[in-house]
């Protein structure tokens, strides 16, 4: 795999991190060297394997539908970077 | 915008498929236990566990796995028995978690179709490709601050159920049929209200033409936005003129989501193709699968309620009402339950099905209620069917005096009414013999022209009867009395 | 003062008998703690709310109330762990002030069983690391020699217990994050079985791999702060529906047992002698003793690093989007829309190697990559979870060393990143597997630096490998 300025480009705004200049070579160069290291998994041959996804065997670990309501307006709001009485804010879409 | 001369138009084909977003009338959210209900104060109903805090981990809610098995089987899907969750991955303001919790590889209902019937009279199976669960979303209002969008987490983790059609629609009218049909369902299996301007159902549109004939689909826009089933029905007339003006221009239809909007009646352009998103789409790990099995799925099935074509079906043929009036009665599903529970009472369909059509449905017009807020009980009203049957009132008394006072909801029967207001038919012969004498002496000229054959008068006669006897009197038996009673003169 | 009791069954009796009092244990801890303040081991220390918690129990107990099966044991927790009203940064200066609105579910369990939580434990940022280099608030050193690392990335818990800052602490283990540190820190670290203790509360890395488990000075006090958090929640729904094992259960191990071993730890030039050494000289004890100790080539040795990264970032990837700076947490100064919002405080926000995962998590899972990289890797993982199961039928643990070197020297790893990666290739095979796994505290080599030996079980076997275990410690 050859991760290229595109590419990181793109991934970037995907996870919706900024990267300065200097930062997006050193991630070019660190991607590179990590995703080469796991290009090794192709050597293995996984014909026929099914991905394992979940680790324990259970399955129907279901809720009964009742209603609990522990947390206050207040609470959900008290780490809030902004909020007025009842709302989260945050910076619209497209700045005025 | 172009206007299209007709024979432009009748080229091309259109082809639509819908997403409806149906959210669930469970108690609690699909992940985590706190209200699901609609409103409240803003950031009310809310829990660490919707507010996507550190740490917390979601747990699926039993009921939403039963709702969209009853959908499924309403839509005559196939259930899928191994059910997974995937990750939907994407940034916005009212999604607090980051993503998306939804089925991406094997969602519950596969295939399936909805019949919708159309004005021409030809009833349509449009298929459904498959019908999965997921969670909702917050909700962000932009137009309450200058800088700042408000967002309320209420509505975040409520289920929802994604009904997706193939592009089997070819008409306005036909998507317009598609959700009533789908909504009607919703309703009848009492899982979602159904209510289009409160958002708990949402209608997404995929739309494209192409020339008649051919066989493979134009570039489709997908409509965002669509509050009502009119504005579905508007943004398909609008996307298939728009669509095929620009190709007859030469153009080329790019691939966008558009919104729709309702002041104007156009779509514009919300995200292009390039803009689209990667979800990133992967196994939810937090969630374990779900293994339905036949025995489970036999239960619902069997706890299924009738659901409206069999209803149709039932009253057409068993119980021998028209189309019309079986088509009336099935529309809402309160109007429906209160025929059944009216049949389940009284014996004479035909006559509970006029009370239906007539009485009933102008006081709930008149008065906006619907059949569930009735005070007047089928039972009440079975009563009084039985009332009339027996002969012991007539029609016209049963509907302009008894009615009315059945729908105050008083404890009263039709019969104890009856009897309070002294409307009961007289079974005493002298009495009807008296009515008759007296009108019989009113109009002396008029029995004359009676015995000289006019026998129109008898109307007269019988008008008067019913007016000095207050209709406490049975039609077809003082009829012949008053004949005998004429031609005796 | 001594706080320096091996046990909680030697506390106990302390209690008892009147050796001491909790408020005489919890200030020898705050003692030891500032007086090791520059091991940066806590990020914060409840040390008013830990003393008013001790003089209520000490009263408890003197008037012969019924107290809990922790009573008067002070642990740390690991700085992604939430207890409700307190602080819970995951070492990040994204969380640097978030108040936790609920507990975790071990916490309560601990609580209500009357443990005394001292404070919270500096831990590689969001758990990734195996230094504890990575943490917003510094690095972790190690008590042994302080210019080395502690481990990570639960290496302040690890480090608490080493120095005796509290009796236990609560790590999380993802890719050996307990087990790493306690072998560093010479100090036990068990990772229980996938589906063991409830996650909820535990500030997700990578979901199908996170593990909480206790670092103690003893196997016993394993066992106890095992049987107290283990066992089904409501609030976390892959639980197994297992018994959990019972500390009562605990006896030493006499049995002829069957043990692997890696061949390559003892023969890779990668592993170090003093580490090659004492495994050699264990598997010569065990053999004395009669158990059967056979070498094993694991074929798969080598993919087990690249499969561990790519499944466990991509997890990542997907659970730390939730920190964007809209709902909770820290959101840039310099935003001006919501994409801004966004990115500058994710940038801001998550340190470098945070970054980095977060980027490559996201790459794998892709269009395009999916396949390639993530479907992939969950393949691989399948044939290391059957292949150790496989050698699990034959023999009854693996015995592996936890690390392949001692603690390392502070600042000497953290130029690549793929160097790093490969410290975890003895760890993340029981991750991978969702197996039970436990370092064992084995000497110490010449400059005095701990090693650790690592033990491998079966599935919801934690009940054998203690009894193991605790014969193994006194070999």
């Amino acid at each position: 795999m050859n991760i290229d300025e595109q590419t990181v480009d793109k991934i970037a705004h995907l996870a919706r991190l900024e990267l300065a200049a200097d930062e997006k070579q050193e991630m070019i160069k660190d991607m590179n060297k990590i995703l080469g290291f796991m290009d090794k998994l192709n050597e293995v041959d996984t014909a026929g394997v099914e991905p394992l996804v979940y680790m324990t065997a259970e399955v129907n670990n279901l809720r009964d539908d009742v209603i609990k309501q522990d947390i206050t307006t207040e609470e959900a709001l008290k780490n809030a970077p902004m909020h007025d009485d009842s709302h989260f804010l945050v910076a619209k879409v497209i700045s005025k | 915008m172009t206007i299209l001369n007709s024979s432009v138009t009748d080229k091309y084909e259109l082809v639509v498929g819908l997403e409806v977003h149906a959210q669930l009338s469970t108690l609690s959210k699909a992940f985590s236990p706190d209200s699901a209900a609609f409103g409240g104060q803003p950031n009310h109903h809310i829990s660490a566990i919707s507010l996507g805090h550190p740490g917390t981990l979601p747990r699926i809610n039993k009921r939403m796995v039963e709702y969209a098995i009853k959908m499924g089987l309403a839509c005559n899907c196939s259930i899928n028995l191994h059910n997974t969750f995937a990750r939907k991955n994407y940034f916005y303001a009212d999604l607090p978690k980051g993503f998306q919790t939804t089925q991406d590889q094997q969602p519950i209902c596969l295939g399936g179709f909805v019949p919708v019937k159309l004005s021409s009279g030809v009833t349509k199976n449009i298929a459904i490709h498959h019908i999965h669960m997921e969670d909702d979303a917050g909700k962000s209002s932009h137009d309450q601050h200058d800088e700042y969008s408000l967002i309320d987490l209420n509505r975040a983790g409520v289920p929802l159920l994604e009904i997706v059609s193939q592009p089997d629609i070819r008409s306005a009218e036909e998507a317009g049929q598609f959700l009533t049909e789908v909504r009607r369902l919703l309703r009848y299996l009492e899982i979602c209200d159904g209510n289009m301007e409160e958002g708990s159902m949402r209608c997404d549109a995929n739309i494209s033409v192409r020339l008649k004939g051919q066989t493979t689909y134009g570039n489709r826009c997908e409509v965002k936005n669509l509050n009502s089933i009119r504005n579905v029905q508007r943004a398909i007339e609008h996307e298939f003129t728009r669509q095929i003006a620009i190709i007859e221009e030469g153009g080329h239809i790019d691939q966008n989501t558009l919104n729709f909007d309702a002041a104007t009646g156009e779509t514009s352009v919300l995200r292009s193709k390039e803009m689209a998103n990667d979800y990133r789409y992967f196994p939810e790990p937090d969630l374990l699968p779900i293994q339905i099995t036949e025995e489970q799925l036999e239960s619902i099935r069997q706890a299924m309620p009738a659901l409206p074509n069999q209803l149709f079906e039932k009253y057409t043929g068993e119980l021998n009402l028209s189309d019309y009036d079986a088509g009336v009665i099935i529309a809402e599903k309160d109007l429906a339950d209160y025929f059944e529970e009216l049949i389940s009472h009284t014996g004479n369909y035909k006559s509970a099905a006029n009370w239906m059509m007539g009485a009933v449905r102008s006081h709930l017009n008149e008065n906006n209620l619907t059949a569930g807020q009735l005070e007047l009980k089928p039972k009440a009203l079975a009563g009084l069917i039985d009332l009339v049957d027996s002969g012991k009132v007539n029609n016209t008394v049963a509907a302009q005096k008894i009615f009315p006072e059945l729908l105050k909801g008083e404890e009263a029967t039709a019969e104890q009414i009856a009897t309070r207001l002294n409307l009961m038919i007289s079974n005493d012969s002298n009495e009807v013999e008296q009515f008759i004498k007296a009108a019989v002496a009113k109009f002396p000229d008029k029995v004359k022209e009676y015995q000289k054959g006019k026998k129109g008068v008898l109307g007269l006669f019988m008008g008067e009867i019913m007016k000095s006897s207050k209709g406490k009197i049975d039609p077809q038996k003082t009829n012949q009395l008053l004949i005998k009673a004429l031609e005796s003169e | 003062m001594t706080n320096n009791y091996h046990s909680y069954s030697e506390l106990k009796s302390g209690l008892e008998n009147g050796d001491t009092t909790v408020e005489k244990l919890v200030n020898g801890y705050l003692q030891q703690i500032q007086a090791n303040a520059q091991l940066n081991a806590f990020n914060e220390v409840f040390a008013d709310e830990a003393l008013e918690q001790a003089r209520v129990l000490d009263k408890r107990m003197q008037s012969g109330e019924p107290v809990g099966k922790l009573a008067g044991m002070v642990v740390g927790i690991k700085d992604n762990i939430s207890y409700k009203g307190h602080k819970v940064t995951a070492s990040s200066k994204m969380l640097e002030n978030f108040t936790a609105i609920y507990s975790a579910t071990i916490v309560e369990r601990l609580l209500a069983e009357d443990a005394i939580i001292i404070g919270r434990c500096n831990c590689d940022e969001f758990a990734m690391g195996a230094a504890n280099e990575n943490s917003f608030f510094g690095p972790v050193k190690n008590h042994a020699d302080q210019t080395r690392v502690s481990g990570g990335s639960s290496g302040g818990s690890a480090v608490a217990v080493q120095a005796g800052m509290c009796h236990a602490a609560i790590g999380t283990d993802t890719g050996g994050s307990v087990r790493q540190p306690a072998a560093f820190c010479g100090v036990v670290g068990l990772k229980p079985t996938y589906g063991r203790i409830s996650r909820y509360g535990i500030i997700s890395y990578a979901s199908s791999f996170d593990q909480v488990g206790p670092i103690t000075r003893s196997v016993e006090d394993a066992a106890l702060l095992l049987e107290v958090m283990a066992g089904p929640d409501e609030y976390d729904s892959t639980l197994a529906r297992k018994p959990v094992p019972q500390v009562a259960d605990l006896k030493k191990e006499s049995g002829k047992k069957r043990i692997a071993y890696m061949q390559e730890a003892l023969s890779s030039p990668g592993v170090d002698a003093d580490v090659k050494a004492t495994l050699a000289a264990y598997i010569d004890k065990l053999r004395a003793d009669g158990h059967i100790v056979k070498p094993i080539s694991f074929e798969l040795l080598e993919y087990l690093v690249p499969t561990y990264y790519i499944l466990a970032m991509a997890e990542a990837s997907s659970n730390l989007a939730r920190y964007d700076g809209v709902h909770y947490g820290y959101r840039s100064p310099n935003a001006v829309d919501l994409t801004s919002t966004y990115k500058k405080s994710r940038s801001e926000g998550f340190g470098k190697e945070v970054q980095r995962r977060i980027m490559l998590g996201t790459f794998v899972l892709s269009a395009g990559y999916y396949d390639a990289y993530y479907a992939k890797a969950q393949r691989v993982r399948r044939l290391i979870q059957n292949k150790t199961n496989e050698i699990l039928q034959e023999y009854d643990f693996i015995l592996a060393p936890t690390a392949p070197e001692p603690a390392f020297a502070l600042g000497l790893k953290e130029k690549d990143p793929v160097v790093t990666y490969l410290y975890d290739i003895f760890t993340v095979q029981a991750s991978l597997a969702g197996v039970p796994a436990i370092s064992l505290p084995a000497g110490n080599n010449g400059k005095g630096l701990p090693l650790g030996l690592q033990l491998i079980a079966k599935s919801f076997n934690e009940q054998e490998l203690l009894n193991f275990s605790e014969y193994f410690l006194q070999l």
